[in-house]
């Protein structure tokens, strides 16, 4: 190993950045997956354990409503992509408008979920204090208990995702971002929005069409 | 040829005393002066700054999971139980656990010397990520204060593993406290990693190609795999133990159906790695130590650098052999306990390859290297009867008893603080500028090996007798062998006292050391010690390969 | 609005994956049922991460790094079926 004649650097540091930043989010998204993972090993774990019990409790969930908000979060995801190619482009406005759209939408999810737990919670469906009273069978208690768990991290994701939305719109507006030159900022935020959307794509068979 | 008598030509000739030298010009300009202010150190965002509060931090930990550690180790001198409470017992051994696991070994080496060496070692800058390296020092202050609460607050006594349903159900401690602790210091972990995963991606100086990569920096980027991959399950799966015990949700609880199995095998998907994340920088350090000591380059580099690859990829496999005994199927007890034989041979390759390395070298016996030959030791003991143990029949006999004690003891204390402390006696110089008295540093390598072997060797014989782990009133034949275990770990005590005293010592009386006291290779000695702010004034440009030593002629005949 | 043109036919296809995966589960597929709604999922995020997120068009290292946790999910989920499957 040598101290050889210094050289400039080989590779210009703006390229450096913006491909360690993307990597790094590479990595964050990996180890989200894992997040997510063990709580789909535990379903997948049930399914093989108690597979006839696990099916008629996903029989019970409202698989039309799931089928609503999947829609709906794929169109956020449109958006969402949209927003990052106009940044790419360089249009400031629409980027905004794109992101706040999304935005919209994922509040939109959060929304009909909201209703869809008070649904469940009329039906004396939800384990929660005063909500489980239709949950006689264990395995369909358990099965809701994951339910909830599952869900419920998903909407907290997708809160961090409307809100990390909403603050880069606020940034484009107050002019701390300017595209095409801080583009970054803009697909870092869609990106994780993807992942939280494949999380959603995931968790809905693996809940409501479980058979 | 020593490293004493090539570091004497610039005068500076390591563990002679000399009058308490005044500040060099290198340290007016180096990174401990560029600023003085406590702000300074605690919104820094150098990496050789946060290095050094992570030592700091962790050295603090160490203490407080040790002294966990000696209450155990003194109520276990007799029979009866007459220090500690059961309850008391518990929960000293889970407190232990979870400070050493969480507090001490995963982040020491990684974050006190990966932090500090990667950018050093592939000549960059800093890291790829530097704030996100401050709020990674953060984050682990918020987990350990939650830790500290637990610890005033009356402890938690389920084990550092906080099984189910035990855990979730009847453990009278504060779990969610401490659950909440490990799951905040792990994302602590994921920073990390991350951070270093990027830095060696993206921050290689021209030359630096991956063939070039000291073996320092190919185990933590194995180390860094891991962590980023396996932690986020530990994170989930303690948040619905949390989640059990405040709201009832359960979801292993076994009157729903629930499986504590499941549990297990969550579990251990992130602790088994979680070993590796302890080892693969023991083995990183090793290398490096290894090759200075017998001044030769690393025998079968690439073996050496895949097999810690290797390592973390085979290190996912292995997890359920730690439910042997669990009541798991006995089809899948025998599946892992292959995996867990195979995990053996790129270890095996690695001290094979320390030791080629080894061989016809000038060895050195200064302090960082009398460590790493102990390591080497220690290692191979704990390896060999990690394999006793990875067969499935011979476990059923010693599971749960003082045998994998042992075990995991040699790898992680043998192994993985030997490491620490030989890093810390090889790297000290680099990091503070100052030379540590050497007669001190060798006596403390060789009372740490001693007073090591004399504490858990017994516990080999301890767990084949049939001693279980984790109870403290025992039978009368066992006192014997437990009031050696009990002098040794009081000989280990002060060892690991010592350094605290010689080298803050020598961080005012030391002699001054040179740019490369040991005269060994490598990018993060040709900088001057303690190195500038900005590590290099000109970005080098690599051209050759890492360990590039002379090996002489007449040596090689 | 750019790249509406290109993005448009690929949220169709979401779209209509969806409708797949609800159909199927009105099917008598029996043990089918699980790979059906799992390989129409992995369709689903296949198309997000290509088109959505551009990850044909970035860097290998990204790539590698969205692929490795994938992979690594996917050995959580099958050496953990072992044990539940041969009990």
């Amino acid at each position: 190993m040598s101290r050889a004649a210094a050289s400039p650097p080989l590779v210009p540091p703006a390229k450096q950045e913006h491909d360690a930043t993307l990597f790094g989010m590479g990595i964050f998204l990996a180890s989200e997956f894992l997040l997510f993972g063990g709580l789909f090993t535990i379903l997948v774990f049930y399914r093989i354990v108690h597979g006839h019990e696990v099916v008629e409790a996903s029989k019970e969930l409202h698989l039309w409503i799931g089928a609503l908000n999947t829609v709906v979060l794929l169109t956020s995801s449109l958006a969402a992509a949209l927003a990052a190619k106009s940044a790419k482009d360089g249009d400031q406005r629409l980027t905004q408008r794109l992101l706040l759209a999304a935005a919209a939408l994922g509040a939109v999810f959060l929304v009909i979920k909201a209703g869809e737990y008070s649904l469940e919670y009329g039906d004396g469906m939800l384990p929660v204090p005063g909500g489980g009273g239709q949950l006689v069978e264990p395995l369909s208690r358990l099965f809701m208990n994951i339910y909830l768990v599952a869900t419920g991290l998903h909407a907290v994701h997708l809160t961090i995702g409307i809100g990390l939305f909403v603050f880069t719109a606020f940034r484009i507006w107050h002019r701390s971002i300017r595209l095409p030159q801080d583009q970054l900022s803009i697909v870092v935020p869609t990106l994780y929005w993807h992942l939280v959307d494949i999380v959603w794509i995931f968790l809905y068979p693996a809940l409501y069409l479980q058979r | 040829m020593s490293a004493l008598s090539k570091t004497s030509e610039d005068g500076s000739i390591i563990g002679l005393e000399h009058e308490p030298a005044g500040e060099t010009r290198h340290e007016r300009e180096s990174y401990l002066r560029a600023g003085h202010t406590l702000r300074s150190w605690l919104l820094t965002t150098d990496h050789k700054r946060i290095a050094l509060l992570y030592l700091v931090s962790v050295t603090f930990f160490f203490f407080i999971g040790g002294l966990a550690a000696a209450i155990m180790r003194v109520d276990l001198l007799t029979p009866e139980a007459d220090l500690l409470t059961n309850e008391g017992y518990n929960r000293a051994f889970t407190l232990h656990g979870v400070i050493m696991v969480w507090f001490f070994l995963i982040p020491s080496i990684p974050n006190v010397f990966g932090n500090f060496l990667i950018p050093l070692m592939i000549g960059a800058r800093d890291l790829a990520f530097p704030r996100l390296n401050l709020l990674s020092w953060y984050i682990y202050w918020l987990g350990g204060l939650f830790t500290l609460w637990v610890l005033v607050s009356g402890g938690v006594d389920t084990g550092w593993t906080f099984y189910t349903p035990l855990s979730s159900m009847f453990a009278q401690g504060n779990v969610v406290m401490a659950a909440t602790a490990v799951f905040i210091v792990g994302f602590s972990s994921i920073l990390t990693g991350l951070n270093f995963i990027v830095t060696i991606h993206t921050m290689r100086a021209p030359g630096m190609h991956w063939g070039r990569l000291p073996l320092f920096v190919w185990s933590h980027y194995a180390t860094s795999v891991i962590l980023v991959l396996a932690t986020p399950v530990l994170t989930v799966t303690l948040a619905l133990i949390a989640a059990e015990r405040l709201f009832g949700l359960g979801i292993f609880d076994p009157a729903l159906g629930g499986d504590p199995l499941l549990y297990q095998h969550l579990f251990w998907f992130y602790s088994h790695p979680a070993v590796y994340i302890m080892v693969l920088p023991g083995l990183a350090v090793v290398s490096e130590l290894v090759a200075a000591a017998a001044r030769k380059p690393v025998f079968g580099y690439w073996f050496v650098a895949y097999s810690s690859i290797a390592i973390a990829a085979i290190g996912f496999l292995v997890w359920a052999h730690h439910m042997f005994v669990s009541g798991m199927s006995m089809y899948a007890g025998a599946v892992f306990s292959f995996l867990s034989l195979v995990v053996a041979v790129p270890s095996g390759i690695k001290v094979y390859n320390w030791t080629a390395t080894l061989w016809k070298g000038h060895i050195s016996l200064d302090p960082p290297f009398l460590f790493a030959m102990g390591f080497i030791g220690l290692f191979v003991v704990g390896g060999l009867t990690g394999l006793i143990l990875a067969m499935l029949a011979v476990d059923v006999h010693v599971h749960d008893t003082y045998f994998v004690v042992a075990h995991f003891h040699y790898i992680m204390v043998g192994g993985t603080v030997s490491a620490y402390f030989g890093a810390l006696h090889f790297w000290w110089p680099k990091m503070t500028g100052r030379l540590y008295p050497v007669f001190w540093g060798r006596v403390t390598a060789v009372m740490i090996f001693v007073g090591f072997n004399l504490t858990f060797f017994p516990q080999f014989i301890l767990g084949f007798l049939g001693m279980p782990r984790r109870y403290h009133v025992y039978d009368q034949q066992f006192q014997v062998l437990h009031v050696l275990s009990s002098t040794g770990a009081t000989i280990l005590g002060f060892a690991y006292l010592f350094p605290l005293i010689y080298l803050l010592y020598a961080l005012r009386h030391g002699t001054p050391a040179s740019a490369n006291p040991w005269d060994v290779t490598g990018l993060e000695w040709t900088v001057p010690s303690p190195p500038p702010k900005h590590n290099f004034e000109r970005i080098p440009l690599v051209t050759r390969k890492p360990y590039d030593y002379e090996v002489e002629k007449e040596e090689q005949s | 609005m750019p790249g509406l043109r290109a993005l448009l036919p690929v949220y169709v296809a979401l779209l209509a994956l969806l409708a797949t995966t609800l159909g199927a589960s009105y099917l008598p597929l029996g043990g089918w049922s699980p790979v059906v709604s799992t390989a129409v999922a992995l369709a689903k995020a296949a198309l997000i991460a290509g088109f959505f997120m551009e990850l044909r068009l970035e860097g290998a290292a990204l790539r590698l790094a969205v692929f490795a946790g994938l992979f690594m999910c996917a050995i959580l989920l099958v050496m953990s079926s072992v044990d539940p499957l041969t009990r």
